[in-house]
Formats: C-alpha cells, structure tokens, sequence
C-alpha cells in the first residue's frame, strides 16, 4: 500500500498529526513509500532532544514519562513519547498499555503518544524506533521521549543513544541492581529511584551512588551521572529530573560531545540498517534454493563449517 | 511487507468495569493484532485523540454504563470531523438491541458485540473486514 508521499511530506512539516500517525504506520510495515518521506525529511531532523528512559518493568517508565512531559507541556515546550513494548514472539500479537499511565496527557494534541510493539525482526525493532524518533523530531517536537523494558540488547541499543539515557529502578529490588550492574550502567547519564517512598530506598539509592563513585573516572569535567529518587506518581522529583536533563544537555553542547553523540547515533542506525538489509537478503537467497541452500545442505552433511558457509555466503550475496 | 492490525480498546464515559475489555484484549493480541489499550474514564475527546495518533485499524469502546447512546455518536461524530474514515468502529458492553441498531444504522459503528459474545467472532469480524494480521 503506498501512499501519496508529497501529501504526507507536505502534512507532516505542516503539523498534521494524521499525517505523522500514518507515517509512522508504514515505517512499521515497512512499507516502500515511507523510505521516501524518510529520505525527503532527514534535513529537518537533528533538532529535537532525545531522552531514553530504561528500566525493569514496572519500575513506573511510564508513569514518569507522563511527568517529564507535563513539566516540559508547562514550560511551552512540545512532546513527543514512544513507548515500546514486547511483542509475543508466538502469535505476533502485542497489549500495549502504557497509555493508561499517561492519560493526563490524552488531549494535549501537543504531546504526540505512540505505542509501538517489538514486532519480530531482529534488528527491526532498532530501525523502526529510529525512523520514528526522526519523524517525531521532523515534526517539530522540542522533546522525543523514547520508553523501552531494558530487557534485551535490541531494547538497549534503542536508548544506548539517546542524547540523555535515563535508567529507572525502583526500592527493594536488590537483584535488580545486580541486573543493572551487567550492562546498564554503562549507558545511565542520570539514574532514578523512582517510587522512593517505598521502603527500602535509601538503600537502593546508596547502592547505586556507589557504583557511580567507584566507576573509573573520566577525564577531567567529564559527566557525573546523577542519582535521583523520585515519586512519579506524586510528581516529586520530577522538576529535579528535568533541571539534570537540561543540565545533560548543556554540558553534551559545552563539552561538545552533542555532535559526537550524534555521530555515534548515526552510526548505529546505519549499522543497524545495514544488517536488517543483510539480513534480509541473505534470508531470501537461503529460501530460493539456489547456491546459498546449497551451503546449508553441505553444511548439515558436515562438509562445511559455518564459518566458512558465511564467508561463501558473503561472496554469493556480493557483499 | 505485513499490514499488522492495530485496535485502540477504550472505556468511554464514567464506567469501571473492565474485565471484559481486557478479555477481549487479550484475545485480539492473541489473534496476533496490537492492543492498546486506554485505561479507564476516556472523555471521547481523549480517546479520539489517542486512535489518531496511535493509527489504529479499529476502535472499541467497552461502556457498562448506560451511556452509550451519549457517548458513541459523540466519539463517531469527533471522527467525521477529524477526517478519519476507514476506521472500524465496534462497541461492546449491556446495549439494548434496539440502541445497537440505532448505532449501527445511524451513527457509523460497525457492530456492536453484546455480553455472551464468543471472542473468536470479533476475531473474525475484525479479520473478514481489515484482512489477516
């Protein structure tokens, strides 16, 4: 189904919400029509701040999204929100609820809210949520908020770079700072307590201080990354959240490692792109039955080790 | 590629009731569609709102409150007003057949799926008119 690719262009620079809501439709179904728009739009991208927002689940992403939104909606500021969600690798199907925790938002036609599912190409997840973070910044919003479960690598890398990642953990979850330990760290420039009523906080709190301070010091200046408790729910912490965001933003400028971080994004979504594309190619020519089937069956005869198979198949795909 | 099947599911009007929404949600995900769903206490603004941006193929709205002939052709209206026109529109809930057909006929709901409704037809209704997902 290709559309008119002016009409949602011109609609899109325009502010029409339809057109951006439909446009965003066909980057998820791949659709010819929206690579177009993309290539047209690009000019326009790069202006919007992207946030990335991880964490366990059930540790209030949502909720504090809605926050940071409403903060950013009274300072005149526009908002854009993505929220990401598992897809069943069973049935293909997705019940994407991070709405419900945003409804004081719905109306605004000033925050643009978007549910996408994880659908199921492996790399699809990545280039999708960027193609939208591009239409969303193209379509003029002052803030992108992206919100993923930090569950697996895919979801990462979709924060990983962000202009500012946040990582959102909640009391009393001891094993969760062990998860977080294994990899987000790396990625946090500002980590949340969130639900810091809970018991148990300034436990949470403290550990993860810790591990801010023992981490190996940067250069001199370099960012420190904050850590903050918060209740989303009762909207405390939430203007602290914001001030260290745009603190982020002005040292990423100063320093400028805006321009490197942005580099860095555009690296990844080349890269990202590049082996859906590869990906892709190398499953069709595997299902056509021609040289590539031919490395599998000599594969499975153990006339052929895998290694060698892909270099083959790399030659066979004129990589 | 795959045209997936996107669905807003929606509790117009003051109403509280939503295990039967969440049921039929999950068998729309089951039926491998994408379910949003909206929470409680959706003013029809709000919810037409939220179907734009999200793009949904279908809008359901679960009311268990008696409101339906207030609110349906309020949300049905919005929509014409907006330009949106290929949006299935299905309602569910405790409407009396004789509203239902008045929805139908005259303000632009597809159908209307009563209590006793086996899952697997809205499934299919849903499939039979916007295609496989």
């Amino acid at each position: 189904m290709t559309e008119d690719v002016d009409g949602l262009y011109q609609g899109l620079l325009s502010g029409d919400r339809r057109a951006a809501a439909r446009l965003i439709s066909m980057v998820e179904d791949s659709d010819d029509g929206a690579r177009e728009v993309l290539r047209r739009l690009h000019k326009q991208t790069g202006k919007a701040h992207i946030i990335g927002l991880t964490g366990s689940p059930g540790s209030g992403k949502s909720t504090l999204a809605c926050r940071l939104a409403q903060q950013y909606r009274s300072a005149g500021l526009s908002v854009g929100i993505i929220c990401v969600d598992p897809t069943s690798p069973f049935t293909g199907g997705a019940l994407l609820g991070d709405r419900v925790r945003m409804q004081e938002l719905s109306g605004d036609p000033e925050v643009f809210i978007r549910s996408m599912g994880s659908r199921g190409a492996l790399g699809g997840l990545s280039v999708a949520t960027n193609d939208v973070i591009n239409i969303l910044d193209a379509f003029g919003k002052d803030f992108v908020i992206v919100e993923t479960v930090g569950a697996g690598q895919v979801e990462i890398e979709v924060v990983k770079y962000a202009h500012t990642c946040i990582v959102v953990t909640m009391p009393g979850a001891g094993d969760e700072i062990q998860a977080i330990k294994a990899g987000i760290l790396e990625i946090g420039d500002i980590f949340v307590v969130n639900k810091a009523d809970r018991e148990g906080s300034m436990r949470t709190l403290a550990d993860l201080e810790m591990m801010v301070e023992t981490k190996p010091a940067g250069p001199e200046g370099a960012w420190k990354p904050p850590v903050l408790s918060t209740m989303a729910l009762d909207n405390e912490g939430v203007a602290e959240l914001a001030r260290d965001i745009a603190r982020h933003r002005e040292y990423l400028v100063e320093s400028g490692l805006l321009t490197l971080k942005d580099a860095q994004r555009m690296k990844a979504e080349l890269l990202s792109i590049l082996s859906l594309k590869v990906e892709e190619a190398a499953g069709r020519a595997l299902e056509d039955g021609g040289a590539a089937s031919e490395l599998v069956r000599r594969m499975a005869a153990r006339d052929l080790d895998p290694h060698t198979a892909a270099e083959e198949l790399v030659k066979i795909l004129e990589l | 590629m795959s045209n997936k099947i996107r669905v807003l599911l929606c509790k117009p009007g003051l109403d509280g009731h939503d295990r039967g929404v969440l049921i039929v949600g999950q068998a729309l995900r089951d039926a491998g569609m994408e379910v949003i769903y909206s929470g409680l206490k959706q003013t029809p603004e709000h919810l037409v709102e939220a179907a734009i941006q999200e793009d949904v193929d279908v809008l359901g709205l679960s009311i268990l409150s008696g409101a339906h002939m207030a609110l349906i052709p309020r949300i049905t209206q919005l929509l014409k007003d907006e330009g949106v026109e290929d949006m299935m529109v299905l309602a569910g809930g405790v409407i009396p057949s004789e509203d239902a057909e008045e929805l139908v006929n005259e303000h632009g709901v597809d159908k209307v799926f009563g209590p006793g409704t086996d899952t697997r037809d809205i499934v299919a209704f849903i499939r039979e008119r916007k295609g496989s997902s």
